[in-house]
């Protein structure tokens, strides 16, 4: 099993014992209210989930990463994780203030950097533009105007109603080791399976001891699959089509950023965190419109020999009629007329009417589990 | 705004070293030969150091187990 990125599984996690102590304190420090988005990050830096992070970026990290894609030690890093503080917020190096999320004490900071920053060069160096069309880019230019660094503990977690799969990297180390894995591949994912991402992960599995099928767990794009929907479609899935032993599934609570392929790095690094030796990059991975090249999230690793993970890369791929089966460009000699593609918008077009997708498309175990949902898009009503 | 400087060094290699490390880079993605060396010293350091080891204890092992059992990830 791989050691976790920069060699040190983080845990910022306060005892429980030392909860009420720190509790008692927080009153006469100053609070800043975070979003859904940076207590994901909070939390995830305090379960070890972005080790080697302990907090949010000091500057000189943070224009490494812009520049380097690595922390200033030189470790990869693709993803700048910030704290954006109100203009009006008074702070300075050496403050201790507390992170507040939805009126609870999330986590405490000790505050080692404050320092502005220049929004057009973050845009342009992690999403490679500056249209505001871009999710990440829109984000950026609604941020405050100096960021905080400094490490932070946490003291209180969030909420969640998927507990039961938010597994910590140190328990899906202990997991595995315990499956007696010793290779495994990290599949991330947005959507419910269809017959395409079974194919691409039972192909990786072919190499491995095991699969470990991560959804990103969060806020959403209307039309996408309702978290609990992707789970319990995959659930039914492996209840079905996999061997018990050979796939684990826990979720990640995580922002996209769709910077992607600086988003395909840092996905990876999660996954090497959470013990995966291998990582499963396809077409457009954490892309979104066509900002980026199909394959530049597959591109984006020959820069860092020094990953610690092997990415696993898969082309486009659909069912062949002639073939039998799910087939790529590298598999199928057969011409369009014989291909199905695996396209997400007409198989959710057939979910929204009711009808389940032919079982070229999705298993109908999962579709079935699928269409049990009266709403299962974000934004159907 | 501040802004860090670069933090780059020289390294001495061989001439005849440098000549063919500059010759097997063209055509490549390599822009120079530093960049070649970086990658390669990058690959070799994180060799070195990816050796195995747990990054928890034994405590921390069967207080995990216990809770993977009862969430049913563990028989």
């Amino acid at each position: 099993m791989p050691k976790p990125h920069g060699g040190k599984l983080v845990n910022r996690e306060i005892p429980e014992r030392e909860k009420e102590r720190l509790l008692e304190q927080v009153g006469e420090l100053s609070t800043i209210n975070i979003n859904e988005g940076l207590a994901k990050d909070v939390e995830n830096i305090a379960r070890g989930v972005f080790s080697p992070l302990e907090g949010f970026l000091l500057e000189e990290d943070y224009h490494s990463v812009l520049d380097e894609k690595r922390l200033a030690n030189d470790l990869p890093w693709t993803l700048p994780i910030v704290l954006d503080i109100p203009n009006n917020f008074e702070v300075r190096a050496g403050d201790t203030i507390t992170l507040s999320y939805e009126k609870g004490t999330l986590a405490l900071m000790r505050v080692e950097d404050v320092y502005k920053y220049d929004k057009r060069e973050f845009a342009q160096k992690v999403y490679g533009t500056l249209d505001a069309k871009h999710p990440g880019v829109a984000k950026v230019n609604s941020m405050g105007e100096r960021l905080l660094g400094g490490k932070i503990d946490l003291i209180t977690e969030m909420k969640t109603p998927f507990s039961k799969y938010n597994l910590k990297p140190v328990e899906t180390r202990i997991l595995f080791k315990e499956k007696g894995w010793r290779t495994i591949v990290g599949f991330q994912t947005r959507n419910a399976p269809h017959l395409g991402h079974e194919y691409v992960q039972k192909t990786a599995l072919t190499f491995v001891d095991g699969v470990f099928i991560n959804p990103v767990i969060g806020k959403k794009k209307t039309g996408d699959f309702r978290d609990e929907v992707i789970l319990e479609a995959y659930n039914a899935l492996i209840k079905h089509y996999y061997l018990k032993d050979r796939a684990v599934i826990s979720i990640l609570p995580f922002e996209m950023r769709y910077a992607g392929p600086r988003e395909a790095i840092f996905h990876a690094i999660v996954r090497k965190n959470f013990g995966c030796t291998h990582f499963i990059v396809g077409r457009d991975h954490a892309g979104v419109g066509d900002f980026y090249p199909p394959y530049a999230a597959q591109d984006i690793f020959d820069e860092f020999p020094d990953l610690g993970i092997i990415p696993l890369f898969f082309k486009a791929f659909y069912y062949c009629k002639k073939c039998g089966g799910v087939v790529n460009e590298k598999t199928c000699p057969h011409g369009e007329e014989q291909h199905i593609k695996f396209s997400g918008t007409k198989i959710r077009e057939m979910l929204i009417k009711g009808q389940r997708p032919p079982e070229e498309m999705m298993r109908p175990e999962v579709a079935d589990i699928i269409l049990r949902f009266r709403n299962p898009f974000v934004g159907e009503t | 705004m501040p802004k860090k400087d670069k933090k780059f060094t020289t390294v001495s290699i061989p001439t005849p070293l440098f000549k063919k490390v500059q010759e097997r880079i063209k055509g490549t993605g390599f822009t120079s030969v530093s960049s070649y060396v970086t990658y390669v010293l990058r690959e070799i350091v994180a060799e070195e150091e990816e050796e195995e080891g747990e990054p928890f204890s034994k405590e921390d092992e069967e207080r995990v187990k216990e809770r993977l059992r009862a969430l049913g990830y563990l028989g």
